[in-house]
C-alpha cells in the first residue's frame, strides 16, 4: 500500500509539474488565462471558477510572488486590508486554478500565444509605471516617484536600493490621494507604530534615523477636490505627536458650501475642517495640505546635485464641484526642502505592442472589460479602469469582467468548441525559453520564510528583496521534495524486492507494551526483549 | 484595527418569532445576493451578520474580505428601512468606509458591523445588485 501510496504522489507530482495533468482530465473545458496575480486578477479568477464548474484558470505573474499591491502597495500599517490575501489564497489552492509565478506576459510569452492557448486572456497587469511631472529638476537626488518610495518600504525588489535620504525637516508630496497621505503617515509615524508590521527594514532603520518634522502635502486643485478618502485622512488626524498646520485661509467659506456637498464629500470636507481648528500644539511634527498649487521646478542646492527646494506656481480654479480646473497663474512659490515624493499617479504600462492601448489615458480601452477590437481579449482592475480606487473597487470591476466573459461563453461569441491546450502549451513554451515558473506551493514555502524572517523581530515577515533569492528558497526545496520521494520510492522498491520487511513505529509500540507487560511482575519498567526474531514476531503480530 | 461596538441595549423581546420563540436564540435572515437569490437562514443571537454569511457559507461573491476589520465595504448590506431605523448607530469609522462602498443607499450598512439582536427575526437584506448588463437574469429575480 506504501509503495502504491507513493507512486500515486510521485506520478501526481510529476503530472502536475508538466502540467499534463489537468490536460488529460477535462478535454473541453474552457480555460481562461489571467494576466497579473493583484486584486484584479484573483478576482475575475474567483468569479470565473465560481459560476463555470468546468472553467480552468491559469494566473501568470511576472513576480514569483502573488498579490500585487496588496504586496506591495498598502501600507504596512493597513494589515487589516491584506486580509484580502487568505481570499486569494483560496481561489489560488482550487483545484481548478493554477498559479504560474516568475513569467513576465510579453516578454516570457506573448499574449497572442497566450490567446491561441486559451478560450479567453484576460489583463490585469494593473498599473506599473509613474506618471511624471515633467519639470525641470525632477531628476535630482533627493526627489522620489511615489511608486518608488512605497516600493522601496514595501520590499519591491526593484527598488530596495533606493536609500532615500531623510535628514532633511521638511517633506513634500505633490499629490493629495490615498497614497500621498500614505506616504505622509509612514514618514511621520512614531516607529513603535511601524515596528511591528511589515516593513522592510531597511526602511525602519532609515525611518528611526530621519529628521522629518514637517510634511507638506500639495494638491493642484481645492480643499474640495482632495483625492485621498477619509479613513486616510481621520488616521493622519490621528497621529500622536503630530499636528495640522493647516492655512485658515485656504478653508474659507467651505463651511457654506457643505451643504450641497454629496454625504462622502461633505464627511471629508468636515474632517479637514475640524483638523484646521485641532491639534497639540506642542507636537514635535506636523503635516499641511497645500492647494491651489502645481509644480513648476525642483530648485538645487548649492552642489548642483541634491534637491533644495520647489517652485511652486499658483493656480485659480475654474468650474465648479468635482469638475473643477486648476489654471496656473504667473505667482510662484519656492519652498524649502530637501525631501521630494511625487504622488500623481500610477499608469498602465503597454506590457506587448499587440495589444490595444490607449497612450493617454494609459488604460486598454474596453467596452465592459471587453478589449476594443480584440475578440477573446478582456481587461480588469487598474488597467482597464486606470489606477484609482480602493480593493473593494478593483473587485466588482473585476466580477463584472468576469460577468462578460461568462456572457460571452454561454452566448457562443467565445467558441469553447475549439479545443485549447492551456498551460500544456504554454509550459512547453516557456521551457523552451529557458523560463522556470514558481509554482504556489514554491511561493508557500517565500512565505514561510518571510515569516521566519520576522518573527524574531515581532513582524508579521520580513520581505525577501532579492528575486534571486526568492526563486532559490521555492526552487531548492522543490528539489529537495522530489528527491525524497525518488528516495522513498527506491527504499520501498528494493526493500519489497529483496523481501525486507520494516518495523513501523506502531509496531515498535507493540513491542514496548510487551516489554513494559513482562516487566511489570519484577517491579521493572520493562524487560527487554533480547531476541530479534521475537522482537518481530510481536511487531508484526 | 478592530472597532469594537457596544453590545445590543435593546430588551430580548423575541415576539415577532412565535414558531421558535422557544430557543429564543435563532434569528431568521433573508440574504438576496448579487444576482437576486435568496437564501433564509437561522442566526444565532449576537453574531455579526458577517458571521452569519461565514458559517452558512452563502453565496455572496467577495463577501467580509477585510475579515470584519472595517477596512473594505465589500460587507455591504441594505437594509430595510423600519429596520434601519432601529439599528444601532454607526460609528464614524463604519461610515468612513460605507461612503466607499458600491451601491450605496440611505439604509446601507456594514454587515460585519451589525449585530444580530431577535427583534430583527423574519428581516431581508440585500447585497448590491450586480451590473446593469445581466438583463435577462436580472430581471428573473427583481423580486426583493
Ligand atoms: C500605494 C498604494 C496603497 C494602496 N492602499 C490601499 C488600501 O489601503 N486599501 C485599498 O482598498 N486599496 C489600496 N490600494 C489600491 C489597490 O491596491 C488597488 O485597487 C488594486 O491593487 C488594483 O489591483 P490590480 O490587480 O488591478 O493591480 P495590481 O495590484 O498592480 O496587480 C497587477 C499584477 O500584475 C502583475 N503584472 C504586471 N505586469 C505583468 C506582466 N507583464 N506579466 C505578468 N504579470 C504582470 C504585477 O506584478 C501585479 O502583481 C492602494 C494602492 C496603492 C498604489
Ligand atoms: S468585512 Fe471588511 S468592512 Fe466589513
Amino acid at each position: 500500500m506504501d509503495i502504491v501510496g507513493v507512486l500515486v504522489l510521485l506520478l501526481v507530482c510529476v503530472f502536475t509539474a508538466a502540467d499534463g495533468w489537468r490536460g488529460l482530465s477535462s478535454a473541453s473545458s474552457p480555460r481562461v488565462c489571467v494576466v497579473g496575480g493583484g486584486p484584479a486578477g484573483f478576482y475575475t479568477a474567483q468569479q470565473l471558477l465560481k459560476a463555470r464548474q468546468d472553467a480552468l484558470v491559469d494566473i501568470y505573474e511576472r513576480l514569483p510572488v502573488p498579490f500585487g499591491l496588496v504586496r506591495f502597495g498598502v501600507a504596512p500599517d493597513h494589515p487589516e486590508v491584506k486580509n484580502v490575501i487568505n481570499t486569494f489564497t483560496q481561489t489560488a489552492h482550487h483545484e481548478r486554478c493554477s498559479f504560474h509565478g516568475n513569467v513576465n506576459v510579453g516578454r516570457d510569452v506573448s499574449v497572442e500565444e497566450l490567446r491561441q492557448a486559451y478560450h479567453a486572456v484576460v489583463l490585469s497587469n494593473g498599473a506599473e509605471a509613474n506618471r511624471p511631472m515633467g519639470i525641470p529638476g525632477e531628476n535630482l537626488s533627493g526627489v522620489f516617484a511615489a511608486k518608488d518610495f512605497v516600493g522601496w518600504y514595501n520590499g519591491i525588489p526593484a527598488n530596495k536600493e533606493l536609500c532615500p535620504d531623510l535628514s532633511c525637516e521638511t517633506a513634500v508630496i505633490l499629490g493629495q490621494g490615498n497614497v500621498a497621505l500614505d506616504v505622509a503617515r509612514i514618514l511621520l509615524s512614531p516607529l513603535d507604530m511601524l515596528k511591528a508590521t511589515d516593513i522592510t527594514q531597511h526602511a525602519l532603520n532609515a525611518l528611526a534615523g530621519s529628521g522629518v518634522r514637517r510634511v507638506l502635502i500639495v494638491g493642484r486643485r481645492g480643499p474640495l477636490q482632495i483625492a485621498c478618502t477619509i479613513k486616510e485622512l481621520r488616521e493622519l488626524g490621528n497621529l500622536p505627536n503630530t499636528r495640522p498646520e493647516l492655512l485658515l485661509g485656504d478653508l474659507e467659506g467651505i463651511e457654506e458650501t457643505l451643504k450641497d456637498l454629496p454625504r462622502p464629500r461633505k464627511r471629508l470636507t468636515e474632517l479637514l475642517l475640524k483638523a484646521v481648528n485641532g491639534g497639540d500644539n506642542k507636537a514635535e511634527k506636523s503635516w499641511s495640505f497645500r492647494f491651489c498649487r502645481s509644480p513648476v521646478e525642483v530648485l538645487a542646492g548649492a552642489d548642483g546635485k541634491r534637491a533644495a527646494g520647489i517652485r511652486l506656481a499658483l493656480n485659480k480654479l475654474e468650474g465648479s464641484g468635482e469638475n473643477v480646473r486648476a489654471v496656473p497663474t504667473d505667482q510662484l512659490e519656492d519652498v524649502n526642502c530637501g525631501l521630494i515624493i511625487s504622488s500623481i499617479g500610477y499608469k498602465s504600462i503597454l506590457i506587448d505592442p499587440a495589444v490595444p492601448f490607449d497612450p493617454r489615458r494609459s488604460v486598454v480601452p474596453n467596452d465592459m472589460g471587453r478589449v476594443q477590437d480584440a475578440p477573446g481579449l478582456y481587461c480588469s482592475g487598474w488597467v482597464k479602469r486606470g489606477p484609482t480606487g480602493v480593493i473593494a473597487t478593483t473587485m466588482n470591476d473585476s466580477f463584472d469582467t468576469a460577468h462578460v466573459i461568462l456572457q460571452d461563453m454561454e452566448s457562443g461569441l467565445l467558441d469553447l468548441s475549439i479545443k485549447k491546450p492551456g498551460a500544456q502549451a504554454i509550459s512547453g513554451l516557456l521551457q523552451t525559453r529557458g523560463v522556470r515558473t514558481v509554482l504556489f506551493s514554491e511561493w508557500e514555502k517565500i512565505n514561510a520564510e518571510e515569516e521566519r524572517r520576522g518573527k524574531p523581530h515581532g513582524k508579521p515577515r520580513e520581505k525577501l528583496l532579492d528575486v534571486e533569492e526568492m526563486l532559490q528558497i521555492a526552487w531548492s526545496s522543490r528539489i529537495m521534495d522530489i528527491l525524497t520521494f525518488l528516495v522513498l520510492l527506491l527504499v520501498c522498491v528494493f526493500t519489497a524486492a529483496d523481501g525486507v520487511r520494516t518495523v513501523l513505529f506502531s509496531e515498535w509500540e507493540k513491542i514496548n507494551a510487551e516489554e513494559e507487560r513482562r516487566g511489570k511482575p519484577h517491579g521493572k519498567p520493562r524487560e527487554k526483549l533480547l531476541d530479534v526474531e521475537e522482537m518481530l514476531q510481536i511487531g508484526w503480530s | 484595527m478592530m472597532v469594537t461596538r457596544p453590545l445590543h441595549t435593546l430588551p430580548k423581546l423575541c415576539s415577532q418569532s412565535p414558531q421558535n420563540g422557544s430557543s429564543g436564540s435563532k434569528v431568521l435572515v433573508h440574504f438576496v445576493n448579487q444576482s437576486g437569490m435568496k437564501s433564509s437562514v437561522f442566526v444565532t443571537e449576537g453574531e455579526s451578520l458577517l458571521d452569519a454569511v461565514i458559517k452558512k457559507n452563502l453565496d455572496i461573491s467577495g463577501f467580509g474580505a477585510c475579515e470584519g476589520t472595517l477596512a473594505c465595504s465589500t460587507c455591504h448590506l441594505i437594509f430595510e428601512e423600519s429596520v434601519y431605523d432601529k439599528l444601532e448607530q454607526t460609528v464614524d469609522e463604519e461610515i468612513d468606509m460605507l461612503d466607499l462602498a458600491y451601491g450605496l443607499t440611505k439604509t446601507s450598512r456594514l454587515g460585519c458591523q451589525v449585530t444580530v439582536n431577535c427583534w430583527m427575526d423574519g428581516m431581508t437584506v440585500c447585497v448590491p445588485q450586480e451590473i446593469k448588463d445581466q438583463r435577462g437574469k436580472q430581471e428573473a429575480q427583481s423580486s426583493k
